[in-house]
């Protein structure tokens, strides 16, 4: 037999050890350190993709598309503050520090989300004058680290934000190494310039749900019980977290899921600690419906808000709005495919750029160089970032008019089904077509 | 001087009554009590007053104090004078964990110990403990300056940045990062004045050991790993 005209079957890559993987292997072979990046989880999660609306039909009224109303706004904080937020839409920008991203990108922030009526949050670096001068609603974040904390910040804020964790990484710190470390975030940190900065992963003065209490309280004195307090949580353990949030005393809940992003820290963090939004939300509403406290202490969601639909689904399964960062980020300009040619000089490409680390941002934001920071122009961007906080809304609305309802509050599960089993048991929606949410005792 | 008694006035009262001097000045001389343990007394503070608070007070006592110089006559609990910016804190007693903690300025005196992470993550304050401190005292401390007439428990000035600390008994172990230091005339100096401000007598600075941080682990590096 003539062997060299055999058939050959095509080369195959292991799906285990795939070229992804491979490629790990060898460049921790090759530096003896762990892979550091930004972003949020990046494999494939059960999500909302995996969730459908039923729509309107023969049960259901839909409303008029273009003719009646749909309500979008949301009151966050009204449990103990004496000044609760209002906010025009349900879509807040998350919380992402100074000394991450540029004072440009930070001021972007503040520009759009005060156009679209929301608000924006601080982050692990204290408070800009830039993001408090063009943010009408800040949310000033009280983080283990209380660089930059203040205060003076404390009583501008419109809110405080209690931070335990973050989705990225629920159980680690913060993490800015030392080429982001300028002048002025080195000042803010009060920390020597040019060092690798580790944040602390716990508070200094508080250990657990009884001390929070106090720390609430303290708060509230300290701002004579005007401003709502926030926890915000990384999505584990989603049941217990809220539930004793709650019984701390927060008027809001913040919970972040692994799709959340992060400006720095392990690649094994951040794609094997804690668990997807859509695991996390229902969990989380039954705990606030078990203690009869379901909108009246507010559940704000985050972790992989993209468009719409999903503002739409997470409503529905019981938020009281959403939080985006990382879509904010590439509203600014962030993975802009016009830069294609210096991500490529990066080593990577548009869309797939992490390395927020790492401080040479093509896009200007998450960098402190003055250099690549100034071609960040924080009003165009401010103005992406609204246009498309004003998509996510009017993509909400139109879902939910759909569905019949005459405010996005009014979204409810019954309107959801599930495209996958897994979905199904994580959302406790029925898989479609059937009856049946596994794991659901009837 | 105003007094305030807080088994007839809630401490909310007390607090925004206090916080009313920040924009109103008016009474600056201040005397609160039956504290009876109470946490967030006089805290948020932002006037050049005295307030005395005639007992313990709980949790967080004058946190984020800026200006006012609140006295103890008691013992406090976990984090007094957290995050305080500015002013003068007190403690004629003892203090629980976390005393100074994050705080950025101002002179925090314990008359007696204070308890484990004294001085945790503290970005410029001077605390002067007159008796001993416990375990885990200036972790992560970033800067000011920590004196210790006693002794410190394990793990003294775990991952410190540029924070001095100056231990006058023994110290049980040292944190990663934390090394002994010369003490230089620059340091004396200092010391001598924190002494001072704290109504500390006959005691010689050359009693006291430095220490702060080698620096070693200011950068990330694969071969310090086992160290943290």
């Amino acid at each position: 037999m003539d062997v060299s005209n055999v058939p050959k079957t095509l080369p195959r890559y292991s799906a285990t050890f795939d070229p992804h993987t491979l490629s790990e292997i060898r460049r921790a072979a090759a530096t003896g350190i762990y892979d550091i990046r930004g972003a949020g989880a990046k494999r494939a999660l059960p999500h909302f993709d995996d969730l459908l609306f039923l729509g309107a039909s023969m049960s259901r009224y839909p409303l008029e598309g273009y003719r009646e109303k749909c309500d979008t706004d949301v009151w966050l904080g009204t449990r103990f503050a004496k000044k609760p937020i209002h906010l025009t839409i349900p879509v807040t920008i998350a919380g992402m520090s100074f000394g991450s991203l540029s004072a440009q990108a930070k001021e972007a922030l503040g520009r759009g989300a005060t156009i679209a009526g929301t608000s924006t949050t601080t982050g692990d670096g204290g408070m800009t004058a830039e993001e408090r001068g063009q943010s009408s609603i800040l949310v000033y974040q009280y983080l283990p680290s209380r660089y930059g904390m203040n205060p003076d910040d404390l009583r501008k804020a419109d809110a405080i934000e209690v931070v335990i964790g973050q989705g990225a990484k629920p159980g680690g710190g913060g993490m800015l190494l030392g080429q982001k470390i300028s002048d002025r975030v080195a000042e803010m940190r009060t920390l020597p310039k040019g060092i690798d900065q580790r944040s602390a992963c716990r508070h200094p003065d508080w250990t657990g749900p009884d001390d929070l209490t106090i720390k609430i309280d303290e708060l509230r004195e300290i701002t004579d019980h005007e401003k709502p307090i926030y926890v915000k949580v990384g999505a584990t353990r989603p049941y217990y977290d809220v539930a004793l949030a709650v019984k701390s005393g927060a008027d809001v809940v913040v919970l972040d899921g692994m799709q959340g992003g992060t400006a720095a820290t392990q690649d094994v963090f951040i794609e094997h600690v804690g668990i997807p939004l859509l695991a996390a939300i229902r969990p989380a509403v039954q705990a606030l419906q078990d203690l009869g406290m379901h909108r009246k202490v507010q559940l704000i969601v985050s972790g992989g808000i993209r468009n719409g639909a999903d503002v739409a689904k997470a409503l529905a399964l019981g938020a009281d709005a959403v939080s985006v960062g990382t879509a904010a980020l590439v509203a600014l300009g962030d993975n802009d495919p016009a830069l294609e040619e210096e991500y490529r000089a990066l080593g990577t490409t548009a869309g797939a750029y992490d390395d927020w680390q790492d401080g040479r941002d093509p896009a200007g934001i998450t960098t402190q160089d003055p250099l690549l920071a100034a071609r960040l122009d924080p009003v165009a961007a401010g103005r992406r970032l609204a246009n498309y906080l004003s998509v996510l809304t009017l993509e909400a609305q139109t879902i939910a008019r759909a569905c019949g309802k005459s405010h996005l509050h009014n979204l409810e599960p019954e309107d959801l089904v599930a495209l996958t089993i897994e979905a199904a048991a994580m959302a406790r929606v029925p898989l479609a077509g059937t009856d049946w949410i596994p794991g659901h005792v009837f | 001087m105003e007094v305030v008694d807080l088994s007839v006035t809630g401490k909310t009262a007390l607090n925004q009554r206090l916080h009313h001097l920040a924009h109103h000045p008016g009474e600056a001389h201040w005397r609160v009590l039956n504290p009876d343990g109470q946490h967030s007394l006089a805290v948020g503070l932002d006037a050049p007053i005295t307030v005395e608070i005639a007992g313990h007070a709980g949790y967080y006592c004058a946190g984020m104090n800026k200006q006012a110089t609140v006295i103890v006559e008691g013992n406090v609990g976990v984090g007094v004078a957290e995050n305080m910016m500015s002013g003068t804190v007190h403690v004629r007693g003892d203090a629980s964990q976390a005393a100074g903690a994050t705080a950025h300025g101002g002179l925090l005196i314990i008359d007696g110990n204070a308890s484990a992470r004294c001085g945790i993550s503290m970005k410029g304050i001077n605390i002067v403990v007159k008796g001993s401190i416990g375990h885990m005292s200036a972790f992560m401390a970033q800067a000011g300056t920590l004196v210790v007439l006693g002794d410190a428990g394990d793990a003294l000035g775990d991952s410190i940045y540029e924070a001095r600390i100056y231990v006058r008994g023994q110290v049980q172990s040292q944190g990663a990062d934390c090394i002994a230091k010369e003490l230089r005339d620059e340091h004396r100096a200092e010391l001598a004045s924190l002494l001072s401000q704290a109504g500390v007598t006959g005691v010689a600075v050359d009693e006291f050991r430095r220490y702060g941080s080698a620096r070693n682990l200011y950068s990330f590096h694969v071969d310090n790993a086992s160290q943290y």
